[in-house]
């Protein structure tokens, strides 16, 4: 028995010595899933991105539940890959934990911009510029001065999204009518296309024709109603104007790719801190394709285009609902 | 809230209390020859996700249906296996039977079509589209017409082919278990298997006979999910509905036109949930209902059991609580200024009500008398 636990453990430090050596970077998705044709499957195409340039691989996991955070962090960082980057900001306590435990480690963590250690990367993300775009989008493009937006997890990540999409409605036409909905208040609100399908016939019914969903899977059910119902719906996170050619009025684009992409280039010499992304650094935007492109006008582009470079500039300033937990253009 | 919002809210319930009503039947049906099915939850989700990959790939929403309704067969064949003729332990086996469908639903749809776990949206031919009963207004013009036109249109009219399948159940149910010889050795199975089998009847062959229609019901509430209410499947796409259903069948004490009703109440709670989150009221009206809540709640128990006055009593105090909190906080700014339901409290609503009903009003929930226990023929 311990001759077996010999070979074992040397057969262990051998492979683990191996992985140290090569020190590949790692990715942690978030619960809803490497393919959730959002969030997450954008921080993935960061990463095959990095990969198909580099020729180098390098490690994932998609989280089961909640459980999982921490253990699949320290197994990462036990086994040397480097940097860590997490998908999520559900890691943020996970990793206050774990990250001094591996000071050699770097650690690169999305949508958390409130640790500060040294070995940890935060990269937040200003959805609220990108939600006012496309709130503009959404304004311009509605017959009946009524949109909706349905969000995932009653989260203030996902209330700032919808503080500044109603914000952009708003700046297009003042006397708009915002509905906003939350999908839910526990992880399981991420995948639940019924109730976003329900969520919106119930906005639509109540003369919505424009909505905004920031859901995760749940969105899928929430852009295939709208198709149904024929009425616009509005992508997140990812472009998602593929998904029903000609009634996707737009996406809301949140660079997790870009953000996941830099952290795998800069390796282990990653530079720690947080870090803002916002319209100014290319960090949010919206989609425009040939799937979209008979939807947006030369106006309406025009507009938002003005409106992107007044809030790079400065002049133009979104609130931002986490700042202080009030949005003045809805109330949740 | 006007005549025609009503109706939408009706409508909504009807939608989101099928896959519900048929899962609680299919429940209904095993549990009453003395199978415990905790694994609802698992043959809705296999069935949802096998009925939308064959669906998705023939283009045939009948074949996807039949596709679903094996998925579920071969789960419930498994529950059957070991929990009738192994003998198991039922909920175990039920509880496994979810893991297996919650993993094995993600991994084979992976591997399948490579769009991480999902099945490729459902074109027309692969979905079960809205009826439109003869004579309906279409929703354009619904607001123009008048009251019985707009609950004919509204409410009737437009759902799914399985809708209406799911209600037309309920009395066939009913007619099976109570007026049919087969249905009154099936529920003498889960009463007193022992009668049964004296009386030269196959115990065995009975539970195995429910169990199967329990599978054929979760199979179709797992399709009516992936391809009429959604047009495709995504994993853990069933969110807990199976075990609300099982929620249901005990509020509706193993009774099929009891199981409409609590399913169409789960549906309605549901929907009133989607429809109405910020639900504005003055500070008075608020405080005053939940007052008036919280004293019915004491004068119901007054004559109750220990328990129904702890958790009903408890539950009156803290509304009261509540209502006395709203009133103080609100004195400063009048008590006609106007103040927000937290959604949460609304979306907690089925929920609590869950409680409240099983825990009070519900009366006795008799579950079948040997529900949960294997039979052991004498020697």
């Amino acid at each position: 028995m311990s001759f077996m636990k010999t070979i074992l453990g040397s057969a262990a430090a051998a492979a683990l010595s191996a992985t140290a050596a090569l020190a590949d970077p790692a990715i942690i998705f978030d619960l809803g899933g490497k393919f959730d044709k959002s969030f997450n499957e954008a921080a993935f195409q960061g990463a095959q991105r990095w990969a198909d340039e580099t020729g180098g691989s390098f490690r994932e996991i998609e989280l089961q539940n909640e459980a999982q955070r921490e253990q699949a962090l320290r197994r990462f960082a036990e086994a040397g890959s480097n940097p860590i980057v997490m998908a999520g900001f559900a890691f943020a306590d996970a990793l206050s934990k774990v990250a001094p435990d591996y000071p050699d480690t770097k650690f690169a963590v999305i949508d958390v911009n409130w640790l500060s250690m040294p070995n940890v990367r935060g990269i937040g993300f200003n959805e609220h510029e990108g939600s006012y775009l496309v709130g503009m989008l959404a304004a311009q493009a509605s017959a009946t001065g009524t949109v909706g937006f349905v969000g995932g997890m009653d989260i203030p990540l996902i209330r700032r999204f919808g503080c500044g999409f109603a914000q952009g409605v708003k700046a297009v036409n003042a006397d708009a009518t915002i509905i906003a909905n939350m999908t839910g208040t526990t992880p399981a609100a991420w995948n639940d296309p019924v109730k976003g399908s329900e969520l919106t016939k119930a906005q639509i019914s109540q003369g919505a024709d424009v909505v905004f969903a920031a859901a995760g899977g749940t969105g899928v059910g929430v852009l295939q109603t709208a198709s149904d119902e024929g009425i616009l719906s509005i992508g997140v996170d990812s472009n998602q104007n593929y998904m029903h050619p000609g009634k996707v009025l737009t996406s809301m684009l949140k660079r997790v790719d870009n953000a996941v992409y830099e952290a795998f280039s800069q390796g282990d010499a990653l530079k720690t801190g947080n870090f803002q992304m916002g319209i100014a650094n290319g960090g949010v935007g919206y989609a425009l394709d040939e799937f979209n492109a008979s939807l947006v006008s030369a106006d309406m582009q025009s507009a938002v285009d003005a409106a992107a470079s007044a809030i790079t500039a400065g002049t133009l300033s979104v609130h931002d609902y986490t700042s202080d937990e009030t949005c003045p253009a809805l109330s949740f | 809230m006007d005549f025609l919002t009503l109706l939408q809210v009706l409508d909504s319930s009807l939608r989101l209390a099928t896959p519900l009503l048929l899962a609680c039947l299919a429940g209904l049906f095993s549990e009453r020859a003395g199978i415990f099915d905790i694994g609802l939850e698992g043959k809705m989700l296999a069935a949802a996700f096998l009925s939308a990959a064959i669906a998705a790939t023939t283009g045939s929403v009948w074949l996807g249906l039949l596709a679903g309704i094996g998925a579920s067969l071969l789960l419930s064949a498994i529950h059957g296996l070991a929990s009738i003729t192994l003998r198991g332990d039922q909920i175990i086996s039920g509880v496994a039977i979810n893991f297996l469908a919650a993993g094995l639903t993600v991994v084979i749809s992976q591997d399948w079509f490579g769009q991480g776990g999902r099945t490729p949206p459902l074109l027309s031919g692969g979905r079960f589209e809205p009826l439109n009963l003869p004579g309906a207004v279409p929703a354009k013009e619904i607001s123009q017409a008048g009251p019985f036109m707009q609950l004919y249109s509204e409410l009737f009219s437009g759902h799914s082919l399985l809708v209406y399948v799911a209600l037309l159940m309920v009395p066939l149910t009913w007619f099976v278990l109570y007026k049919t010889r087969f249905g009154l050795r099936l529920r003498a199975v889960g009463e007193n298997p022992a009668a049964v089998d004296t009386a030269g009847i196959s115990v065995v062959g009975l539970r195995y006979a429910a169990v199967c229609i329990c599978g054929i019901l979760c199979g179709i509430a797992g399709a009516y999910m992936a391809t009429a209410l959604q047009a495709g499947f995504v994993k853990d796409m069933s969110a807990g509905r199976g075990f609300i259903a099982l929620a249901a069948l005990i509020f509706a004490k193993w009774r099929p036109w009891y199981a409409l009703g609590a399913c169409l109440l789960f549906g309605f709670f549901f929907a009133v949930d989607n429809r109405f989150q910020n639900i504005l009221l003055p500070a008075w009206v608020m405080s005053g209902v939940l007052l008036a809540l919280g004293c019915g709640l004491f004068a119901y128990v007054r004559n109750k059991t220990l328990l129904d006055r702890i958790v009903l009593g408890g539950l009156g105090l803290g509304l009261a609580i509540v209502a006395t909190l709203i009133t103080l906080s609100n004195l400063s700014a009048g008590l006609d200024s106007m103040i927000k339901i937290p959604v949460v409290f609304i979306q907690s609503l089925p929920y609590v009500l869950t409680v409240v009903v099983l825990a009070g009003f519900v009366g006795k929930a008799i579950p079948p008398r040997s529900g949960g226990v294997a039979y052991v023929k004498e020697k």
